[in-house]
């Protein structure tokens, strides 16, 4: 490591895959590996597999743990722990704001912190079609490294596999992570009560609306990136100063930020009035989401939460949260109250409300 | 978003609404055609704010809930054909034909794929000369140009493995159906917006006239619909019945005449059967004799049976505004959008779905 070698990244075809391919590419060039793509025989677990690891992947993820070359990884923990699995499909694996690597951490990260725990360790595991080009899988590599150290989560564990050429999608990620859960959390939906005010961390569906805009036949221009993040600082952060009055956090990632609501409101049976003008949403991912007949409340999303939280808190909860790069956008978007129990109600711009169910299926795009 | 936005200002919302409570004195039945304009009838909670004797009820404007299981029969026969690659709107995948829908087809190992242009399908063909593509030409007047512009263009470039397999309906015809109907209450229509902008406002002298019913010819967003219901309501109070324009951002009395004449380049008026509410004639379009190589069903040579509609499924009730998505004992029980007995309860059109998804909580509050 710390060598001066730049190399030039992967050639992709997208301006800004190549620029920032090159910036990340400086603190962790590329090692010579025997092959230009990945084959079946590097996930044989034989001598092409010891290869590509000693060759770069070791050093790169360099910790005690890792060291130790064993089967699985061994330490010891105390307290309260949350632990968490997650795989990762996304397609394509390359796409602005990030790539599946630093979304595979980002991914279970959150989901720790929203049970009020901070990842510590995380296990990577690897499924890789053959002929995936070395290039990319280092890029994807470093991303996850990066990942790691910004939302300070050590990978102690992994596995490859390599499926035969049309068995898979270039490349799944399974990650799971284990953490110490803040003593002062206590998030759980049963503490959730009428009064309580429904938060957002920051604009919503931008991540969906990213990932959309690169599939094929769509191809709209747009400048939206990714928000994939981590969010674990943010998160404890907020539990150090508010604790308990926290009640209940929640990254709504697949399915939006409507199917998380229409859960907790049927486990609670209360019912969790949303005001369609607070909901914060960028000018052209709601532009999007209208050409395309998408409903936004149901898009996914990265790096936003969605938290219930004592009314009384409201105003310095969402202080503190602005102050943070996560959380400019943040915004109070509605209450929970007892008028519909079990029903997600929408206040609509125009004054008017609505019912938001659960969606059911896929979102299909409009004939006209 | 700048030339949406305005049309969803809550002050002219709340103007046009102030403005349809001092004008109404008697109950009326408007029908909004298209399924849009339902869709954001529903969505934005605008059916509560209305005077009570103002009932709006859901007209046949939804491609997909209109489109008979026979037809959705020969989509998914085509779709299992091992040599064909079978494409489509989103909204057609999950709409029930007699055996299965074609995302059913496409578990079972179809290659159905969802586009979002008929030139796409086109793009598909040219990459694999060895496969026959096939595009589920579904739709209004106004999906009609592109799908004909796609026909032109496979003409053009000499693209042979390409064809369509075509379902278009036409409104006018649609709207004679219901007002003749015996049960029709109908008092005035919201025309669908969109489809003049192709076709224009000429063919609804005729209807309003022969029927004495008012048409103004509506666009889609929440202001756009309560001036609409506003003009409609107007007329009906003064006693008339004319063709009035309130989408005139986009509409001119001659339609789209280029789009026009791509329309009849490839496609022939011809009779069609709708679902739930049976055939209809001079009401649909079908690729004419010239472009008949791009027709899928003359080159596939199709001849299934007409297929029987579900018993259950009150949609056609529903289309010609006799009776409300409510109305029927199954909606939200034994039909649901993951389980429809009907296509209304599929399309993000269907009145149904609009229900479903986004009816007002003083509705779901009731037993």
């Amino acid at each position: 490591m710390g060598s001066t070698l730049i190399h030039p990244g992967p050639v992709r075809n997208k301006k800004h895959i190549m620029t920032h391919t090159v910036k990340m590419n400086l603190n962790c060039p590329m090692p010579k590996f025997d092959y230009d793509k990945i084959t079946l025989g590097h996930g044989s677990g034989g001598l092409l597999t010891h290869r590509l690891l000693k060759s770069g992947v070791f050093d790169l993820f360099k910790n005690s743990m890792m060291d130790q070359q064993h089967d699985g990884a061994s330490f010891e923990i105390q307290g309260r722990q949350a632990f968490s699995t997650d795989s990762y499909v996304v397609s394509p694996i390359f796409f602005p704001g990030g790539n599946i690597g630093d979304l595979a951490v980002n991914g279970t990260v959150n989901d720790l912190a929203m049970c009020g725990a901070s990842a510590k360790y995380l296990s990577l595991s690897f499924i890789i079609e053959e002929g995936l080009t070395m290039e990319s899988f280092w890029e994807i590599l470093v991303s996850i490294k990066k990942a790691a150290d910004k939302a300070g989560v050590m990978v102690v564990t992994g596995d490859t596999k390599v499926v035969e050429k049309g068995k898979g999608d270039q490349l799944f990620i399974n990650t799971s992570g284990i953490g110490p859960i803040h003593p002062r959390a206590q998030i759980h939906h049963h503490r959730i009560e009428a009064g309580d005010s429904i938060v957002v961390s920051g604009n919503i569906a931008t991540h969906g609306i990213t990932i959309m805009s690169l599939r094929k036949g769509l191809g709209f221009e747009t400048d939206v990136r990714s928000d994939t993040t981590n969010l674990n600082h943010t998160v404890i952060h907020l539990i150090d100063k508010f604790g308990e009055d926290i009640k209940f956090v929640r990254d709504p990632t697949r399915g939006g930020l409507a199917s998380v609501l229409n859960e907790i409101a049927e486990l609670t049976q209360l019912c969790y009035q949303l005001d369609q003008k607070s909901i914060p949403i960028d000018p052209q991912v709601e532009g999007a989401c209208e050409m395309l007949g998408l409903d936004p409340l149901y898009v996914a999303n990265e790096g936003v939460f969605v938290a219930v939280i004592k009314k009384e808190i409201t105003g310095e909860f969402l202080d503190l949260l602005k102050r943070d790069e996560r959380g400019r956008q943040a915004a109070l978007i509605g209450e929970v109250n007892t008028s519909y129990p079990g029903k997600v109600i929408l206040k609509s711009r125009i004054g008017g409300s609505r019912v938001v169910n659960y969606l059911t299926g896929e979102q299909l795009p409009r004939i006209c | 978003m700048k030339y949406l936005s305005e049309y969803r200002d809550p002050e002219m919302v709340d103007e046009f609404l102030q403005e349809i409570h001092r004008v109404t004195t008697k109950p009326w039945t408007l029908m909004e055609v298209c399924g849009g304009q339902t869709h954001s009838l529903v969505k934005n909670g605008i059916l509560d704010m209305l005077p009570p004797r103002i009932t709006m009820v859901h007209g046949p404007g939804c491609p997909v809930c209109v489109t008979s299981v026979r037809v959705i029969d020969e989509a998914v026969f085509l779709a299992k054909q091992p040599n064909i690659i079978f494409t489509s709107f989103g909204d057609m995948l999950r709409v029930p034909g007699s055996d299965k829908n074609l995302l059913e087809a496409k578990a079972e190992g179809a290659d159905v794929r969802m586009l979002y242009s008929p030139l796409e399908a086109l793009e598909i063909a040219k990459e694999n000369p060895d496969k026959e593509v096939v595009f589920f030409a579904v739709g209004f007047e106004t999906t009609a140009p592109a799908n004909a512009l796609s026909v032109i263009q496979a003409s053009r470039l000499g693209i042979r493995n390409y064809s369509i397999l075509a379902s278009h309906v036409l409104v006018p015809p649609a709207m004679e159906a219901i007002l003749s109907d015996p049960e029709n209450k109908i008092d005035g229509f919201l025309a669908a917006g969109h489809v003049c902008t192709i076709m224009g406002m000429e063919e609804y002298y005729p209807i309003a006239e022969k029927f004495k019913t008012p048409i103004v010819i509506t666009g889609f967003e929440p202001v756009d619909l309560l001036q609409g219901i506003l003009m409609t309501v107007r007329q009906l109070e003064d006693g008339k019945a004319r063709v009035e324009n309130q989408y005139s951002r986009y509409v001119r009395r001659a339609g789209n005449p280029m789009a026009i004449q791509t329309i009849q380049e490839v496609f022939a008026v011809s009779d069609k059967t709708w679902r739930g509410i049976g055939s209809i004639p001079q009401s649909g379009y079908e690729v004419n004799e010239a472009y008949k190589w791009y027709n899928a069903r003359l080159k596939f040579k199709l001849d299934l049976p007409a297929a029987p509609e579900n018993p259950a499924c009150i949609s056609g009730a529903i289309m010609k505004g006799i009776k409300k998505p409510k109305d029927c004992p199954n909606f939200g029980t034994a039909c649901t959008p993951e389980h429809p007995l009907g296509a209304p309860m599929v399309s993000s059109e269907g009145a149904c779905a609009a229900y479903y998804h986004y009816s007002s909580p003083v509705e779901w509050a009731q037993p």
